[in-house]
């Protein structure tokens, strides 16, 4: 006088296999995001993409509303990103302008400052009250410092004559000295 | 007579003075206003940091320059618009349903529906009897474990010894 016992239904085989597929695409998401997240700034010996700097008015580049980096082959490019809120980014501006002021007549090197998540009032103020003169434009979308994978600011990129990346300053330069060195490793 | 004038001129100076600074106050948006925007956007360099309650000196400048573009008669979507060309879309609270971004609004959805149906399903097992038996005890054997089935058999042995 027994009945059977009803075999226990589990999760269908089409379901496991689509549950599984999700756990591991979003493992694998997570995983990518995460190596990007910790594989910190761009690093020396890396190939610099070309990328487009717009650039506040007053603070042109040869007349140039924007400048790219292609427009420097042969230059040694000083990219600084900074901000008006940062405030170690205040102990190295003068530094900045004063290794520019020393390069500029040679015209073998060239300053570029991209202003990090900023509002445009402030940027110019900051400008105007440390006296900097060489182009200075606002990152837009914080495209270029994303693709820097800046940490933070101040942050400083040496760039070769050949868009290679050859020095990354993290935090305020002490000394112009400083400057002068990194950029004298790549002068003839 | 000449005194009435004075007086009249004096209060009148007085009124326009005063009309014109409410005017300029009521052309100012209010904190509320301001924050009814910062509150849809985060932080760009605090992560998770919704902008009306950054403390930051940089939070601080992007309520202000909120409350300029209002009093510039930017609406909403303008402002909204100008922080991501600027700061990029990840300082939206909601993000832009593009891309990966999809991933946001449809997992968790689909997770608890996935989540709910099974569940159901485990309830329902559950709820089910594990053994339909016509109640005579000769099956019982069937759903008992063997240490079960051991001590019963024992405490029957013992039953049938104490009669």
């Amino acid at each position: 006088m027994t009945e059977t016992i009803p075999q226990k239904r589990g999760v269908p085989f089409w379901a496991q296999i689509i549950i599984w597929l999700l756990i591991v695409g979003l493992l694998a998401l997570v995983g990518v995001i995460l190596g990007k997240r910790q594989q910190g700034t761009v690093q020396p010996g890396d190939a610099i993409p070309d990328f487009i700097l717009p650039l506040f008015s007053g603070y042109e580049y040869e007349g140039k509303s924007e400048v790219q980096l292609s427009d420097f082959q042969g230059k040694v490019v000083v990219l600084n990103f900074w901000a008006s809120w940062c405030k170690p980014c205040e102990q190295e501006a003068a530094e900045l302008e004063e290794a520019w002021k020393f390069y500029e007549p040679g015209g073998e090197v060239v300053f570029l400052g991209a202003d990090y998540v900023d509002t445009e009032p402030e940027a110019r103020a900051y400008l105007k009250k440390f006296g900097i003169t060489y182009s200075n434009g606002p990152d837009m979308g914080t495209k270029i410092s994303q693709m820097f994978r800046i940490r933070g600011v101040p942050e400083t990129y040496f760039i070769d004559q050949n868009g290679v990346l050859y020095y990354v300053k993290v935090g305020p330069f002490l000394s112009v000295d400083e400057i002068k060195s990194i950029v004298a490793q790549k002068l003839p | 007579m000449k005194k009435t004038l004075q007086i009249l001129t004096f209060a009148l100076i007085l009124v326009s003075l005063f009309t014109g600074t409410a005017l300029a106050q009521d052309n100012v948006p209010t904190d509320d206003e301001v924050n009814a925007i910062a509150q849809q956007l985060y932080c760009p360099v605090c992560e998770n940091t919704p902008l009306d309650v950054c403390p930051t000196e940089a939070c601080r400048q992007w309520r202000e320059l909120i409350r300029l573009q209002l009093s510039q008669g930017m609406t909403e979507a303008e402002i909204k618009q100008y922080f991501v060309d600027n700061y990029g879309a990840r300082v939206l609270a909601e993000p832009p349903r593009t891309g990966l971004n999809w991933l946001v609004y449809i997992l968790p959805p689909a997770i608890i529906l996935l989540g709910s149906f099974f569940l159901f399903r485990s309830f329902q097992e559950w709820a089910k009897p594990k053994v339909a038996s016509a109640g005579t005890g000769g099956d019982r054997s069937e759903a008992s474990s063997p240490e079960k089935d051991d001590y019963v058999a024992r405490l029957e042995e013992e039953l049938k010894t104490r009669k």
